[in-house]
């Protein structure tokens, strides 16, 4: 975990990517609160916290009992999410690295087209 | 929820030295709590004042409700592991843990003769002749095994190895989970615990100078490095923990940025990062008092 953000975005960021990677298909079942805290080791109340914040959005839902599945639409939704971000997320920190290194516009779209290309 | 401890105006004096000034503060059921400060700053004396192995200047105390002072119905359901437990000169290992299921109402010998193995702890030898380590393991296995209703573990882990402390984490964090109680641990070593920790009160010079959530903390402060000129002009009228200049290049340690503030940091060329929570407290704890100046 990384020791200068919040564990419990940490943990919710986690199931999200796994979701978003496949490995947590849509209605499959996530990892119970005690599995993850002892997986990540961090305190269990956290780990709730970070699951919570997922059923929340809706993208996890509980069965009273049973435990935690990933919602229906929660790929795709989450695949839309990450993408309106992408730009503020990655895009934004590319140009300004780019700027400060003297690369003008036309010079990073062929390393990012060759990039894409491999 | 329930109050486990509520503390008001807590005092303790050792001549004019108040180890303990005016601290204030409750602990709901459940959990595991950190108790984090430097050496000397107060933890062990509270957790003292707590279990009433010492008694208070001023100030009161309710565990369970009551006062624990002489009280036994209150103390039967507290467990409390010092760091420089004293034992009489002819106790072995095997007399610690045999004591501990007398007194400890919800005393697992089961779990305890596992963690024995675990720990390889020695039952065999006075513990007086036992290393650090192996006193601690022993201290371990009884602030574990004992499952009291509340849990205060001083530096509970002083001379173990890495192997050995990362066994007793993982344990801790297990035996919570299938048994929930109220755990208060005190430590320096913040980084190795801090993700363990729901709550963290930090006591300086006697003070509670914190009292949060440990997941509010992370993330709460934010160092930022830039041209001098620049951080200088962001940083007026925030709230400044530390700072230090290179050259033209300065680094500010800020309380309290929102998402706009790092934003309108990023813009203004500064390159922000998180602080640890071990940093955090180390920022708030290590500023040099009037004393150590003197």
């Amino acid at each position: 975990m990384d020791e200068g953000r919040p564990i419990f975005i940490q943990v919710a960021e986690n199931l999200e990517s796994q979701i978003l990677a496949g490995d947590l298909p849509e209605g499959a079942q996530v990892p119970s609160i005690n599995e993850l805290a002892a997986f990540l080791r961090i305190n269990p109340a956290t780990a709730l916290k970070g699951v919570n914040l997922l059923v929340d959005q809706g993208t996890l839902f509980k069965r009273r009992g049973i435990g935690m599945f990933v919602a229906e639409g929660a790929h795709d939704r989450l695949m839309a999410e990450r993408r309106s971000e992408f730009s503020q997320s990655h895009v934004a920190p590319l140009v300004q690295q780019a700027r400060s290194l003297g690369l003008t516009a036309q010079e990073v779209q062929t390393m990012i087209s060759k990039e894409m290309e491999k | 929820m329930n109050a486990v401890v509520e503390v008001a105006g807590l005092t303790k004096k050792y001549g004019a030295v108040r180890a303990v000034d005016d601290v204030t503060f409750s602990l709901e059921e459940g959990g595991i709590h950190g108790l984090l400060g430097r050496n000397g700053a107060g933890k062990t004396t509270l957790m003292s004042l707590l279990t009433a192995q010492e008694f208070a200047t001023a100030g009161d105390i309710r565990v369970f409700g009551e006062s624990p002072v002489e009280n036994a119905s209150v103390l039967g359901r507290v467990c409390f592991i010092k760091e420089s437990q004293v034992y009489p000169d002819a106790f072995k290992g095997k007399h610690v843990l045999r004591s501990a299921a007398w007194f400890f109402p919800h005393w697992d010998g089961d779990y305890a003769a596992k963690l024995v193995e675990l720990f390889n702890a020695p039952l065999d030898r006075p513990m007086k002749k036992l290393s650090r380590g192996q006193r601690s393991a022993i201290g371990v296995i009884v602030g574990l095994a004992s499952r009291a209703e509340l849990t205060f573990l001083d530096e509970p882990y002083a001379g173990l190895d890495a192997v050995a402390r990362r066994r007793f984490y993982d344990e801790l964090l297990a035996d919570y989970t299938e048994h929930p109680r109220t755990i208060v641990l005190s430590t320096h070593l913040i980084d190795e615990a801090a993700d363990l920790l729901e709550r963290v009160l930090v006591i300086h010079e006697g003070k509670l100078v914190m009292d949060a959530d440990a997941d509010e903390l992370r993330g709460s402060v934010t160092t930022l490095v830039g041209r001098a000129s620049d951080v200088e002009s962001f940083a007026a009228g925030r709230d400044v923990l530390d700072r230090s200049t290179i050259g033209g290049i300065a680094s500010v340690t800020i309380a309290g940025l929102n998402d706009n503030d790092k934003a309108a940091a990023a813009s203004a060329g500064l390159e922000a990062s998180s602080v640890s929570l071990q940093d955090l407290i180390v920022r708030r704890t290590g500023a040099i008092s009037e004393g150590e100046a003197a």
